[in-house]
């Protein structure tokens, strides 16, 4: 039982993070169709950010995890500009886009090694994890602040995207894309909106990952944009409840797989269990199943 | 309802009659659409006074809907200029023409169906909402103030259109008619000066045609809206159209009084055209 807790400390700890990831592959895929492959790249750039920010400047965490939460969003917004909003308005195909999307987050990873240099980096610690023991269980605050922050993020955009005009506007894109402008609104805007906000959470899940997982390397992104990926597919693509939850399922059978079998199984079992959901419910756990109209 | 009407009257230019030297509400000339070779629309002109409800009529494919699209900023004309207020809009983004004062409604109903009755009228409300996101985010009086005017004008425009109770249900759950009432609605949500309708009357039994012209003509009045239909049900443009426009093939081939328009040749040679083919 003290390991199941714990475990499952640990799911939420991992889940949260893979779920901050899946909000912007969601997102962007709501509002534009388009699956951000180099949204993966941007977690990493986000880590990488926040260890410039906290090793250089010596800035401490909060300083550190808004600030990489800018930047970070910065460059999601340039690479909107520079690589997709010109092949958007001349009107190339979706499959364009997505190879695009392919070679911006080589180019990003590309670009960190080249800059950075391919060796592992040490994330600074930047909390004083104070830890106690209950009944077996080793709760440490680090966890708790991991678990919280990434909630109180998804509470926010929950709240953002639900009640106000332009989380109005987004989900009407993602409607009926081709109208909203005649609506009097700046799809445009609303685009670099959702850009701004994806980068934004994959900033906070790139710093708390790092907090967790203190080793940086400019590949990092690849596997976990992956499973973020995944996660949003599971939870339903387009969903932000989808990937909320997609998240935490993916997190929690890493977790619990790696607990009870041999850890090698840990991602075959985690991306088998995709291959499942996926042939069960062909539009996740939350979407809407598919009518065929004849 | 009183009070958007009441605020539209306080406008620019409103309150006083017109000026006799004012320019057109809305003017086209010489406007053509090209699709690569095809001509979907060639040479359009077009005047339209403040208050006047002029009918666009014509066979399936003769250009009707390219007009709106091109009207509405949706495409850029390939040649021509298009005046609102005196005010040039040629090629300026939709959502900028939509500001100055121009909606629309669409011939295949396009609501944002999986948001409720009121969200599509509050997306159409947003770019005048009169405060920021971080208001939104803080929550801030100005915030509050605000979100509560633009939901009690939706709600009142609802109202008037018998939607108020399915406010908060889905749009894409609302029986045929009320979807198209919706879209008037959200339509007008936005504020227009001119409104452009696109086959409101499509699919419509005659009794529900009859509804919908006693609609439209209550909103013009109500809303102290110049209005440009597109209606194939002929007995709703001869009932309620001051000004005819008919088009064929892109052309304009008749302009003028309804009833003059109905036994014109070239009209019924159009018309017949089309039952031949169909």
């Amino acid at each position: 039982m003290a390991i199941f807790i714990q475990q499952l400390l640990n799911a939420l700890q991992l889940g949260g993070i893979y779920a901050l990831i899946a909000l912007g592959y969601t997102m962007v895929y709501g509002v534009l169709k388009l699956i951000n492959f180099a949204h993966g790249d941007i977690f990493m750039a986000g880590a990488f950010i926040g260890f410039f920010l906290a090793t250089y400047l010596k800035l401490p965490f909060v300083a550190t995890l808004l600030g990489s939460m800018v930047l970070t969003a910065l460059l999601g917004v340039t690479v909107e500009r520079v690589a997709y909003r010109p092949l958007r308005e001349a009107g190339a195909p979706r499959m364009s886009l997505v190879i695009t999307a392919l070679g911006v987050g080589l180019f990003l990873e590309n670009f960190t090694r080249a800059t950075v240099g391919a060796e592992p980096r040490n994330f600074p610690r930047l909390l004083e994890t104070a830890a106690w023991d209950l009944g077996g269980v080793a709760l440490t605050s680090l966890q708790f602040l991991i678990i919280g922050t990434a909630l109180a993020l998804m509470l926010a955009l929950r709240y953002l995207v639900r009640h106000t005009l332009v989380g109005k506007a987004m989900r009407a894109v993602a409607d009926n894309p081709e109208i909203l402008g005649l609506m009097g609104v700046n799809v445009d805007r609303i685009i670099i909106f959702t850009f701004v906000l994806g980068s934004t959470l994959a900033a906070a899940g790139g710093i708390l990952y790092a907090q967790a997982y203190p080793v940086l390397d400019p590949y990092m992104g690849i596997v976990v944009g992956w499973k973020a990926f995944i996660a949003a597919v599971v939870g339903g693509i387009g969903l932000i409840d989808g990937a909320m939850l997609g998240g935490v399922i993916l997190g929690s059978t890493e977790v619990f797989v790696a607990a009870y079998l041999p850890s090698t199984y840990r991602d075959g079992i985690a991306f088998a269990i995709l291959i499942l959901v996926l042939l069960l419910r062909p539009t996740g756990l939350l979407g809407r199943p598919v009518v065929k109209k004849v | 309802m009183a009070g958007m009407a009441a605020d539209r009257a306080a406008g620019p230019g409103a309150g006083a009659p017109p000026h006799p030297a004012a320019p057109p509400l809305l003017e086209a000339r010489g406007v053509t659409m090209a699709f690569g070779g095809l001509r979907a629309v060639e040479d359009f002109n077009l005047t339209v006074q403040r208050g006047e409800l002029v009918g666009l009529i014509g066979p399936n494919g003769a250009g009707k809907t390219t007009v709106f699209n091109v009207l509405t900023g949706v495409y850029r004309p390939t040649a021509g200029r298009i005046f609102l207020g005196g005010v040039e809009i040629t090629g300026l983004p939709a959502s900028a023409i939509t500001r100055m004062g121009v909606a629309r409604t669409f011939q295949n109903i396009r609501l944002f169906g999986g948001m409720t009755v009121l969200e599509n009228l509050l997306v159409a409300m947003g770019f005048r909402a009169g405060y920021g996101l971080w208001d939104a985010l803080v929550r801030s009086r100005r915030f509050r103030e605000r979100e509560a005017a633009l939901r009690r004008q939706a709600l009142e425009l609802l109202d008037l259109f018998r939607l108020a109770d399915k406010a908060e249900r889905p749009a894409r759950s609302l029986a045929y008619g009320e979807q198209r009432r919706l879209e008037i609605a959200r339509a007008l949500a936005t504020r227009p000066r001119l409104l452009l309708l696109d086959e409101p009357a499509a699919g419509m039994n005659p009794q529900e045609g009859e509804e919908l012209m006693q609609l439209i003509r209550w909103v013009r009045e109500q809303f102290d809206l110049t209005i440009l239909l597109i209606e194939h049900h002929m007995p709703i443009v001869m009932g309620i159209c001051q000004r005819v426009l008919v088009l064929d093939f892109g052309r304009t081939i008749a302009e003028g009084d309804p009833r003059a328009i109905q036994s014109d040749p070239r009209v019924i040679e159009a018309y017949l055209g089309q039952q031949e083919v169909s």
